[in-house]
C-alpha cells in the first residue's frame, strides 16, 4: 500500500492509513503532524519529512523515516519502534512509556524529557549523533544511550543533561569529562550490567544503521543515574 | 459552535526566512510556498512578509506603509508628513480581491525624504526623525498606523492565513534579495491587522513565535528611551530593543544576541576569561532587555538577517542553504516547500544567533 501524502492534510493520512491492512509506505510527506498516531502493529516507511508528533502514542507499529523527522516524534509513545535515518528536531520521545526509538544521525533539545517506566515498560531512545542541551530532562525511567557518532567535532552533548532526572539511566559512550550534570545524580562507568543492558541497543542500532558493531561494543560508556541519597529537596516547597 | 477548552487547537506561530547572500533578487511567490505546510501553526488571525531589495527605484526615500481606518485619518496623516517630508510618491499598495481576506483598511504607501531644514532645526539625523514620526502616528493619531517605514523594504500584513495575505498583496509581482514571513497564532491580544507580524521600525524588522515572559519589564525599559509600545502585542517591544541597541547605542548583531538571550550565569562563569567577561558586561549594563519565555525570531534589516531562539530553546527553528541562498523555517518541511534540494540543514541551539549577510554592494 503506497499513500502519496502530496496535497492531503494529516488526518486524510491518517484516515487512508487506517482503512488499509498490511504494511504501508506514504511518500511525498510535507510537514503532516500526527503521522500513525497510536497505530498498532504495522510496518510504515515514509518518505520526505514527516510532521511534528510523528507516532504520537504509538502503540506497536514499526516506523521508517527515510531522511529526517521534526519535533516531538514518538510523544507519549507506548510500544513499538521508530528509526529514523536523519537527524531530529527537539522533543523526541517525549513522556514516552514503551517502545524504542533509533536516530542514527544527531538530535535537538530535551531528548526524552519525561520518560518514564513500569514494570515491563521500558522504553528507549538511541542517538547515533549528539545531543542538544536538557538531555533527558525530567527523565523518571527508560535507557537514553548517545553514541556521539558525529564527526563534526561538537560536543556529545549541550548544557545541562540529566536536569530533574530522576530515574532511569542516561548513557553516553566516553568517559563524559567536562560534562556537568546536577549534584542530584550520579556518575559512574558502565558495569558489566549496564553494558548487557544496552547491547541489544547498540546491536539493533548497528543493524539498522550500519556501524561498526564490534567497535562500539568494546567501547567504554559513561552511565548517569538519580543519587537517592541526594533527592531533590525544597525546590518548591519544605519537604 | 465550541469554545476555547472543548476543542484542541494545535498550533504555535509559524515563521521563515529566504535569503540570497549575492544579493540576487527573487519574487514573493517562493517565501509564500513556505507557509501552506505549516498552516496549523497559525489561526487565521494574522499573517506577513518584510520583502527587501523591493524599491530600487526609491531606495534613498524611506517607504511608509501605513493603515487608516477611515479617510478622515489618513487625511489628517497626510497633512502631518507633508509638513515635514517631502512626498516622492504616495499611493495605493496593489492589493488582490479574495473572500478569505475582509473588513480591510485603506492601505496606502509613501516615498518620503525628511525636509533637510526641518532636520537641521531638530539637530537630528533623518533616522531619528522617521522613528520619533513613526512613534508619533502611532501612539496619537487615532486610525492611522505606520506598519513599515525602511528604505528600499516593506512589510505587508493583514488579518488572515499568511499564505493567502500573501496572494491578496500580490507578493508574486515583487522581486526582493531577502524575504520574512509569518502565520500568527495569537495568544494572549488581538488578532488585528496592526498586530500582524513582521513588526517594522526603519528597515529593522521582526517575525517572531512565542510569547514574552519578560514583556512588561522590557517595555517598561525601552519606553525611557521614547519608543513608545502601542500594538496591543508583546512583538513590537523586540523591535524596538533591535532598533535601540544597534542603532542608537551601537551594539554588533552578536551582543545584541547576548543581551537578549543572555546565557544562564552558570554558563557565562565556564567561559574563557574574555568572552567570559563581555557576556558579564552586556548582563550587567542591559538586564532589563533580557528577553524571557520562548521564542524563535528573525530580525531582518537592509543587507541581511538574524535568526535567533531564545535561551531554552523552547521554540523550533531550522536553517538549510543552497547555493547562495539561506533558508530558515519553524519546521524543515517549510525549507523543503522552498528548495527541495536545500542542504546543510542545522538546528541552531538556543541563545546562538545565525547571522546571514548579503555581499556588500549587492543589495
Amino acid at each position: 500500500m503506497i499513500i502519496d501524502a502530496s496535497g492531503l492534510d494529516y488526518k486524510r493520512i491518517n484516515e487512508k492509513l487506517a482503512a488499509s491492512v498490511g504494511d504501508a509506505t506514504i511518500s511525498g510527506c510535507i510537514g503532516q503532524r500526527f503521522i500513525a498516531a497510536g497505530l498498532g502493529e504495522r510496518n510504515i516507511s515514509i518518505d520526505g519529512i514527516p510532521g511534528n508528533a510523528l507516532g504520537a502514542y504509538l502503540n506497536g507499529a514499526h516506523i521508517k523515516v527515510n531522511g529526517n523527522a521534526q519535533d516531538a516524534v514518538g510523544d507519549t509513545m507506548n510500544d513499538g519502534e521508530i528509526a529514523v535515518y536523519g537527524d531530529i528536531g527537539d522533543a523526541v520521545g517525549y513522556a514516552m512509556r514503551g517502545g524504542a526509538i533509533y536516530i542514527k544521525g544527531n538530535s535537538g533539545y530535551r531528548v526524552g524529557v519525561h520518560m518514564k517506566e513500569y514494570k515491563d515498560k521500558k522504553p528507549a531512545i538511541v542517538v547515533g549523533g549528539r545531543t542538544g542541551s536538557f538531555l533527558g530532562e525530567y527523565q523518571a525511567g527508560g535507557i537514553i544511550l548517545v553514541l556521539g557518532l558525529n564527526d563534526d567535532s561538537k560536543p556529545i552533548v549541550g548544557n545541562f543533561p540529566g536536569t530533574g532526572m530522576h530515574g532511569g539511566k542516561l548513557i553516553l559512550r566516553g568517559n563524559a569529562d567536562g560534562i556537568k550534570f546536577p549534584s542530584q545524580t550520579n556518575k559512574r562507568t558502565a558495569s558489566d550490567e549496564d553494558m548487557a543492558q544496552i547491547t541489544p541497543l547498540i546491536k539493533r542500532y548497528c543493524l539498522l544503521f550500519g556501524a561498526d558493531e564490534s567497535k562500539l561494543l568494546n567501547d567504554s560508556y559513561t552511565v548517569v543515574v538519580p543519587d537517592t541519597k541526594n533527592p531533590y529537596k525544597q525546590m518548591y516547597v519544605a519537604n | 459552535m465550541k469554545i476555547e477548552g472543548q476543542v484542541r487547537i494545535p498550533s504555535g506561530c509559524a515563521i521563515a526566512a529566504a535569503v540570497s547572500r549575492d544579493g540576487e533578487r527573487f519574487s514573493g511567490e517562493r517565501i509564500i510556498r513556505s507557509m501552506p505546510c505549516m498552516h496549523d501553526r497559525s489561526n487565521g488571525l494574522g499573517g506577513g512578509f518584510a520583502a527587501y531589495g523591493i524599491y530600487p527605484e526609491y531606495k534613498e526615500q524611506y517607504a511608509f506603509h501605513i493603515f487608516f481606518d477611515n479617510d478622515n485619518a489618513r487625511s489628517e496623516c497626510e497633512s502631518l508628513l507633508s509638513k515635514s517630508f517631502e512626498i516622492v510618491r504616495d499611493e495605493f499598495i496593489p492589493i488582490r480581491k479574495i473572500p478569505e481576506i475582509k473588513d480591510v483598511p485603506i492601505i496606502r504607501r509613501y516615498f518620503v525624504s525628511p525636509f533637510k531644514s526641518v532636520l537641521s532645526r531638530l539637530q537630528l539625523d533623518e533616522d531619528e526623525y522617521v522613528v520619533r514620526t513613526v512613534m508619533d502616528i502611532n501612539t496619537n493619531l487615532s486610525g492611522a498606523y505606520v506598519f513599515s517605514s525602511g528604505k528600499n523594504m516593506g512589510a505587508f500584513k493583514a488579518v488572515g492565513y499568511p499564505e493567502d495575505v500573501g496572494r491578496f498583496y500580490r507578493l508574486e509581482e515583487y522581486q526582493g534579495y531577502m524575504w520574512t514571513a509569518h502565520g500568527r497564532y495569537p495568544t494572549n491580544t488581538p488578532g488585528w491587522w496592526g498586530g500582524a507580524h513582521p513588526f517594522g521600525l526603519l528597515d529593522y524588522t521582526i517575525v517572531h513565535n512565542g510569547e514574552i515572559s519578560s514583556y512588561d519589564a522590557n517595555r517598561r525599559c525601552i519606553e525611557m528611551y521614547g519608543y513608545k509600545c502601542s500594538l496591543q502585542t508583546d512583538t513590537e517591544v523586540i523591535t524596538y530593543i533591535a532598533d535601540y541597541l544597534l542603532r542608537r547605542k551601537g551594539l554588533t548583531l552578536g551582543e545584541l544576541a547576548s543581551v537578549i538571550a543572555a546565557p544562564f550565569w552558570s554558563t557565562i562563569d565556564s567561559k574563557e576569561p574574555k568572552v567570559k567577561a563581555e557576556l558579564t558586561y552586556l548582563r550587567k549594563t542591559f538586564p532589563s532587555l533580557l528577553i524571557t519565555g520562548p521564542f524563535s525570531i528573525v530580525l531582518g534589516f537592509n543587507g541581511g538577517l538574524m535568526a535567533l531562539n531564545d535561551r531554552l530553546k523552547l521554540r523550533s527553528m531550522v536553517v538549510a542553504e543552497k547555493d547562495d541562498m539561506v533558508y530558515i523555517a519553524s519546521e524543515e518541511a517549510a525549507i523543503r516547500a522552498m528548495e527541495s534540494a536545500a542542504g546543510r540543514i542545522y538546528y541552531p541551539a538556543g541563545g546562538e544567533p545565525v547571522i546571514v549577510k548579503v555581499k556588500e554592494g549587492r543589495y
